[in-house]
This record gives structure tokens, C-alpha cells and sequence, in this order.
């Protein structure tokens, strides 16, 4: 029963800028606590590796960015259905929104993949599965910008974005296991679900809390375009137009 | 739930489904040349096309690199620890990474003899990572199969 009627509610905007606000400082906080700690962990204190020296440590960016690189398509995706279907006003917002976000992940991933290939591989990039997938998703984020812009009408806009954006989920089953389907010159993951990653602790947990730390930004980011969104599509609202009205206290 | 919404998902589901199955037809069909490089084994047995420019991976055998001279000539063998090897020539600078019982990716083309002529050799490492110290505790790491 709570369950529908929080459903009910996020297809308000008005309840989730009056809900949201302790949440977004919750998750910028936590993002720079959890990021600063991790990077400087990372960087600083954690073991070179028996190989790569210092230049793996590369990874405690590279891997996070690419895992929310990832993960923002899949929410944009899950927002295109749920406008499709429900025709739900935020998850118009989220899909609007969130491409510079999932964009600025996509890219840096690939460009310190690139740095990091390398010192490692010898190469700075390499058509191999890994990297062409992910490349096809930089183009995807890119493809969902430029219909946005491209379509005078906000609504059919919308529509069309929804449609690319489910459309280009299937590129993230390949980008997961295009290193288990073919041969490629990228290793496998890092962190697998099924068994502990192969490495030591005190390698792998800044890496774990800069990857929380990414998700805060990801959901501090979220909250704050949502919010700003809000107030820039409901402007013409009462309730809008007496929130500003309203002198800061 | 309502009708057209119910209606619109079984769209968009259909739609999904399409797409999906396009794609995976397509990779399907594709799915030999989506491969970066040819496995020792597929070099040995004349599955490697020779005589075109392709690239092989394989781990470098411990002691099998030698180089002739004071150029930069080397010449080591890839293996796959299962019974299938073959020699790589290269003339060049090794990538950093290099070493025997490391996996590696070698571009260039297969002569007549199937020896590998490499233009270009890459390092291929996993996901594994370890500090130097338990490194050197472990001093077999890598050479075993």
C-alpha cells in the first residue's frame, strides 16, 4: 500500500521539490566525504602494483567512472519506459537532465582507459570489444543530446529520447560481457558479484569507497537538475510563483 | 492497470524485443570477426589466415626470448599451456609490461613457415593487482598454467 502510493506521489513534481531538498545535501556531502577520502587513499596510501607500479592506480577513477557510466544509461533507459508508459513528467526530467552526467562518465572513462592503456598495453586505444561498445555508447549519450535539441516540440522531444534510450540498453549487456564473449585486449571486471575481487584489501577498498562516493554524486546530481528542472517547467504554477515570491529566511 | 497503458508497455516491449533480437542476430553473424585476436591453438592448426595482416595472443614461454645482436631484433614464443605454440619475430621497443609468462597480443602477419612477423606487440594484463612485496612471496605467480 505504501509502495503505490509513493508511485502515486512521484508523479508529482511539486511532492518531490518539497521532499527532496535534505536529500540532496545528504548525497553532496556524502559524495565529497566518501571522494575525497577514496582518491586520496588511493593515490597516496594503497600499494603500487607488482607490475604496473604507480600507473594503475589509474583505476581508482577509471573504474568508477566507467561503472556510472554504465548505470546512468541504465536509469535513463528505465526513465524512457516510464514516460512511454506512464507518461511520468520526472522521468521526462531525469532523461532531459542526466545525458551531460552519463556523457562527462562515458567520456572520462574512455580517456583514462586511454592513459592508462598506454603505459600498460603499449597502445592508447585499441578496437577491441570493450572499447568499441563503450565508444558506441559515447555516441548513444551524444544521439540523445542532439534529438533533444533537434525536435522544436518538448513533447514529442521527450518521446523520441525515450525510445533511443531503451532502444540503447541493449549496448550494456555487451559492454558487460564483451570480455567474456570474445577476445579482447581489456581485462575482465574488477568487482564480479559471484567472488571476491583479485586483489588485496587494502587495494580494493578505497576503489569500493570511491565507487559509492561516485553513486552520491550521481544521486546528488539527479536531485539537484531534477529540482531545477522542477521550478523551470512548473514556473507559470502557483505554488512555483509563491516559492519565489517568498522572501529567504 | 489501464488499458492504454497496459497497451503502450506491450509496445515498447515488443519494440525492446526487436531491437534485441536484431542486435543479437547481428553479433551472432558477426561473431568470429568481433574477436580482437587468434588464440595460439586457431595460429597453430591454420585456422590464422597467412599472409595478412592479423593479430594472435598467447603467453610468452619462460626463456624462449632471444635477442640477436645489439638491435632491436627479439624473438620469443606464445603458448597457450596446452600444447600449442608458435615463434613471433619482432623488431621494435617492447612495451613496459612485457615479460616472459605474461599474456601478450602481437599484430603483423603469418609467413609461409608460420612464424609470426609482428609489427607491433602489446601487453595483455588481468584483473588481478598485488603490492610488490606479496609479489615477491609468490615468486612462481604466472609461470604456472
Amino acid at each position: 500500500m505504501r509502495l503505490k502510493e509513493f508511485w502515486h506521489r512521484l508523479g508529482s513534481p511539486r511532492w518531490f521539490y518539497q521532499m527532496s531538498g535534505p536529500w540532496q545535501l545528504g548525497f553532496t556531502v556524502a559524495a565529497g566525504v566518501l571522494l575525497l577520502v577514496g582518491i586520496i587513499w588511493g593515490v597516496a596510501f594503497a600499494p603500487p602494483d607488482y607490475q604496473q607500479g604507480n600507473s594503475f592506480r589509474i583505476m581508482y577513477v577509471h573504474v568508477p567512472t566507467a561503472i556510472l557510466a554504465q548505470s546512468v544509461y541504465m536509469v535513463l533507459g528505465a526513465a524512457g519506459v516510464l514516460l512511454l508508459v506512464w507518461r511520468m513528467k520526472l522521468a521526462d526530467m531525469v532523461l532531459q537532465t542526466m545525458v551531460p552526467f552519463g556523457l562527462a562518465m562515458t567520456a572520462l572513462a574512455l580517456f583514462t582507459g586511454a592513459v592508462w592503456g598506454r603505459p600498460t598495453w603499449g597502445t592508447w586505444w585499441v578496437f577491441d570489444g570493450r572499447t568499441t561498445s563503450t565508444l558506441v555508447m559515447l555516441f548513444l549519450y551524444f544521439g540523445l543530446y542532439a534529438l533533444r535539441q533537434a525536435i522544436p516540440r518538448p513533447e514529442a522531444a521527450g518521446r523520441a529520447c525515450a525510445l533511443l534510450a531503451i532502444v540503447g540498453t541493449i549496448n550494456i549487456p555487451i559492454i558487460k560481457y564483451s570480455v567474456e564473449w570474445w577476445t579482447t585486449l581489456h581485462q575482465g571486471a574488477t568487482f564480479k558479484l559471484t567472488e571476491a575481487p583479485a586483489m588485496p584489501i587494502e587495494m580494493w577498498a578505497p576503489l569500493l569507497v570511491n565507487v559509492i562516493g561516485i553513486y552520491c554524486l550521481f544521486g546528488a546530481n539527479l536531485i539537484a537538475n531534477l529540482r531545477n528542472e522542477i521550478l523551470r517547467r512548473e514556473q507559470a504554477t502557483k505554488w512555483v510563483r509563491e516559492l519565489v515570491a517568498r522572501p529567504l529566511t | 492497470m489501464q488499458r492504454t497503458r497496459r497497451n503502450r508497455l506491450i509496445t515498447v516491449a515488443f519494440l525492446f524485443a526487436g531491437a534485441t533480437l536484431t542486435v543479437g542476430l547481428l553479433l551472432l553473424a558477426a561473431n568470429e570477426n568481433l574477436n580482437l585476436f587468434y588464440p595460439p591453438e586457431k595460429v597453430v592448426n591454420g585456422e590464422a589466415p597467412t599472409g595478412t595482416g592479423i593479430r594472435a595472443g598467447g603467453m610468452v614461454v619462460e626463456g624462449s626470448v632471444q635477442r640477436t645482436g645489439d638491435d632491436l631484433d627479439v624473438e620469443f614464443v606464445l603458448t597457450d599451456y596446452q600444447g600449442s605454440d608458435f615463434t613471433v619475430v619482432y623488431s621494435g621497443i617492447l612495451p613496459d609490461l612485457f615479460r616472459e609468462g605474461q599474456g601478450v597480443l602481437v599484430q603483423g602477419q603469418l609467413d609461409a613457415s608460420r612464424v609470426f612477423r609482428a609489427e607491433q606487440v602489446l601487453a595483455k594484463h588481468d584483473e588481478s593487482y598485488m603490492p610488490p612485496e606479496l609479489a615477491d612471496l609468490d615468486l612462481d605467480r604466472g609461470s604456472a598454467p
